[in-house]
């Protein structure tokens, strides 16, 4: 055993440096501070850099220039941070420059609470940016979360070539509790993939069977051209609809093709359960704790937390609302996930939110009486 | 046997109630519990409502916030008048009478009142040790963690070259604890 008590903005940073992680570019802003802070102190004793930008525009633009050298990065960042961070996020997707992009959550709209939890940037996550466009989010539930899929984050960025959103909140970015760092030391770290053709015979967006497009680090012999326009295999801009028309469709597939491999979600108590709460981030605690009292009072209530909120696991769900009197959905927000909760249960049964907008989490017995409502 | 303790460290931004927090959860690890600590104050770095919650089980801490502390420390009015009137008879609480002058508004059994600011002040010479002669009260009185626990977090989680100074501060809360606690019991 080898524990440590350590907040979730502290274990997320940590896991980017286990992950390989070796450029930070941001610009601090409450509750995501301690991301940079802990990447401040300790990316330079391991060969890494960490620059603070003049602000979240430029941080977002500083992390796709590092990735294309081939450098694993990682930005942190909170509500107005992620709302300037969203052009230059399109950007990351359309050129298929693989980056995490760490959002904890806080109160909005606008500047709205600096130092209170929400969930509200759930849709925003998916809708930020313009244009259809993929983008892999990932909810963590804990400090020890916060660490792994971070690991994880970093991961599917480099093996898809794709922004990842770790979406968390205020109250687990600000959480503290242990970690068994024996549990996480061998966690599986992947590394993006290099050409295995000469600089002569490179393409760099024709990508081969899985979709996927192997960008070589920038400064290594392979030249290529990088734009924000919709481009052809060579990475020059086309209008031709066939060619744009087929571009775009593989980006999309490179993930919708994917889904098993990306989607992740913990479930408990779902055979035989009447109610179904589906939560996420801190949310899924206070849902947890409800769940363990309905079941002392024999109750069959079960979880289903999505871990991989975009692509949302809508085959899961779909299959819960088949068998349930409900689903309820607490966040903290006005009902965002929700909305896609009851596009993928498609009618097939009632979902109620429980929502919390006034900067404070949902309480266990919220949802209690909201599950005692339906039951 | 399920256990668990709810620990509300109330008073005002600065006093370094988060850090008591994260001192007392890292010494509830040690002795081989489970907590969780969080927190939350308003946007000031000093001054403004702060409080730090500590949750200490036996068992899998699921939601981390507290609804009702069975052990309060309160180390400004506002705090104590705001946290006081969650306190159930069976609760306890621990008030800074150098800060806190109005009291009797809660209806706890078992309250301690123990001029944390000023022990502070008197042992080290910097009311900035408050936040650990608390500490010492609160481990004193309830005996929530061992104290080789709470010494050892202390000392991981302070600047260095402050070691003697802190040591004062828990040994001198620990003590007023015990002997408030001695004197109550007799």
């Amino acid at each position: 055993m080898n524990k440590k008590v350590m907040q979730g903005n502290e274990a997320c940073a940590h896991g980017a440096l286990a992950a390989g992680v070796r450029f930070f570019g941001g610009y601090p802003i409450t509750p995501s501070t301690e991301v940079a802070e802990v990447m401040a102190k300790e990316l330079p004793k391991v060969g890494g850099k960490f620059i603070q930008m003049e602000d979240e525009i430029a941080s977002m633009a500083a992390v796709i220039g590092a990735s294309l050298t081939g450098k694993k990065v990682l930005t942190a960042t909170s509500g107005p941070g992620f709302s300037l961070k969203q052009e230059n996020l399109g950007y990351a997707c359309l050129t298929e420059v693989p980056c995490v992009v760490v959002n904890v959550q806080r109160g909005g709209p606008s500047t709205g609470l600096p130092t209170s939890p929400a969930q509200s940037d759930v849709m925003q996550a998916k809708w930020g940016t313009h244009g259809d466009h993929p983008i892999i989010v990932i909810s963590p539930s804990t400090v020890k979360e916060c660490y792994t899929l971070t690991v994880r984050a970093v991961n599917l960025a480099e093996k898809y070539m794709t922004p990842v959103v770790f979406l968390m909140d205020e109250v687990i970015g600000h959480l503290r509790e242990p970690i068994d760092f024996d549990e996480v030391k061998d966690l599986e770290v992947v590394d993006r993939k290099k050409p295995d053709v000469s600089p002569e015979e490179y393409v760099s967006y024709a990508a081969g069977e899985d979709g996927i497009p192997v960008l070589a680090p920038f400064g290594t012999g392979y030249r290529y051209h990088v734009t924000g326009l919709t481009h052809d295999e060579q990475g020059f801009s086309t209008m031709a609809p066939p060619v744009v028309a087929r571009m775009n469709q593989r980006l999309m597939d490179k993930i919708d093709n994917n889904l098993d491999d990306i989607i992740t979600f913990e479930s408990e108590n779902l055979e035989d359960a009447d109610v179904v709460l589906v939560a996420y981030g801190s949310s899924a605690r206070s849902a947890k704790e409800a769940m363990r009292w309905l079941n002392a009072a024999d109750q069959n209530v079960g979880l289903f937390r999505p871990i991989t909120i975009w692509p949302f696991p809508e085959k899961e769900i779909r299959k819960i609302a088949g068998n349930v009197k409900a689903i309820v959905v607490p966040e903290m927000n006005m009902g965002q996930l929700k909305l896609e909760i009851e596009r993928a249960a498609a009618g097939l049964t009632k979902v109620i939110g429980v929502n919390k907008v006034d900067g404070e989490p949902i309480t266990p017995e919220e949802i209690i009486n909201a599950v005692k409502g339906v039951l | 046997m399920f256990e668990k303790w709810d620990i509300r460290l109330s008073g005002t931004g600065g006093q370094g109630l988060i850090l008591g927090g994260i001192i007392l959860a890292s010494a509830a690890v040690k002795d081989g519990f489970n907590a969780v600590q969080s927190q939350s104050y308003g946007p000031e770095a000093r001054g403004g409502a702060s409080k730090a919650e500590v949750i200490i089980s036996n068992q899998e801490i699921f939601y981390p916030k507290i609804a009702n502390a069975n052990t309060l420390l309160a180390m400004s009015q506002q705090a104590y008048d705001k946290y006081c009137v969650d306190i159930t008879e069976d609760a306890t609480i621990i008030i800074d009478s150098t800060l806190v002058k109005n009291i009797g508004a809660d209806k706890a059994k078992k309250r301690f009142i123990i001029p944390i600011t000023e022990l502070a002040k008197k042992e080290t010479g910097r009311e900035m040790t408050a936040n650990i002669v608390a500490l010492g009260a609160i481990v004193g009185i309830t005996k929530v963690v061992s104290e080789e626990a709470i010494k050892e977090a202390v000392l991981e989680r302070i600047p260095a070259g402050t070691e003697e100074m802190n040591m004062k501060a828990l040994n001198a809360g620990m003590k007023a604890g015990q002997e408030l606690l001695q004197t109550m019991a007799s």
